[in-house]
């Protein structure tokens, strides 16, 4: 770590904490993808964490680069908004795919739709 | 240097932290009761790998490792949106 002698403290103490915060959000995210009990539980954690966690590590970086090169670096914010784009749409295409899939088998668990098909056998989807 | 020594601690909590995380993705994956937890998990691995890139990135001064992010972020949307596509209709491209 002696790449950079001239950070200031206030830029030091801001992205520590902003990397420790974003670091600290993905590993909540993380835990509750493994101890969530169903699959539906389980998909808004790692998305909201990931998301969140992602975003501050970026500005962290943002702050670092901007201080240490005397000039603002921007291009951060390339991958802040492609994940933010990103993450909702997996988080849609996972759960249809999931929802599709229990319907298909008629878990009884998942919706008062599938409920219903499972006590009518004969009927259609 | 006490503001650089402070910013390198967090760093290294910050790096060991998100290591727990990839650790707990992968558990997940080996795990997972289905498929579709499988791929939910191989994505958070993703994307925890690309933020320990941009800390390793801060870590090492050099903007480097924000392209390396930027494509691992990018594949990993590509990769599990057709894993998706698969769950759902059992073939990617039709």
């Amino acid at each position: 770590m002696t790449h950079a002698p001239d950070l200031p403290l206030w830029a030091a103490l801001a992205t520590a904490l902003l990397v420790l915060l974003g670091a600290g959000l993905t590993l909540v995210g993380t835990l509750g993808l493994l101890l969530f009990p169903s699959f539906y539980d389980r998909i808004h954690a790692p998305t909201l964490g990931t998301t969140l966690g992602i975003g501050c590590v970026l500005l962290a970086s943002m702050l670092y680069f901007s201080v240490t090169q005397s000039r603002p670096v921007l291009h951060e914010v390339l991958v802040g908004l492609f994940m933010v784009v990103t993450t909702p749409v997996t988080l849609m295409l996972l759960a249809r795919a999931a929802f599709y899939r229990d319907q298909q088998e008629k878990n009884p668990e998942v919706s008062p739709l599938a409920r219903e098909a499972s006590r009518e056998p004969g009927s259609e989807m | 240097m006490t503001a650089t020594s402070l910013l390198g601690a967090a760093l290294l909590v910050a790096q060991l932290m998100l290591g727990l995380a990839m650790a707990c993705a992968a558990l997940c994956i080996l795990r997972g009761p289905r498929a579709q937890d499988r791929v939910l998990a191989l994505d958070t691995l993703y994307v925890t790998a690309a933020i320990l890139l941009l800390v390793f990135g801060i870590r090492t001064g050099s903007t480097a490792y924000f392209e390396a992010a930027l494509v691992i972020s990018l594949l990993g949307f590509v990769a599990t949106a057709a894993l998706a596509k698969f769950l759902m209709r059992g073939e990617v491209i039709e």
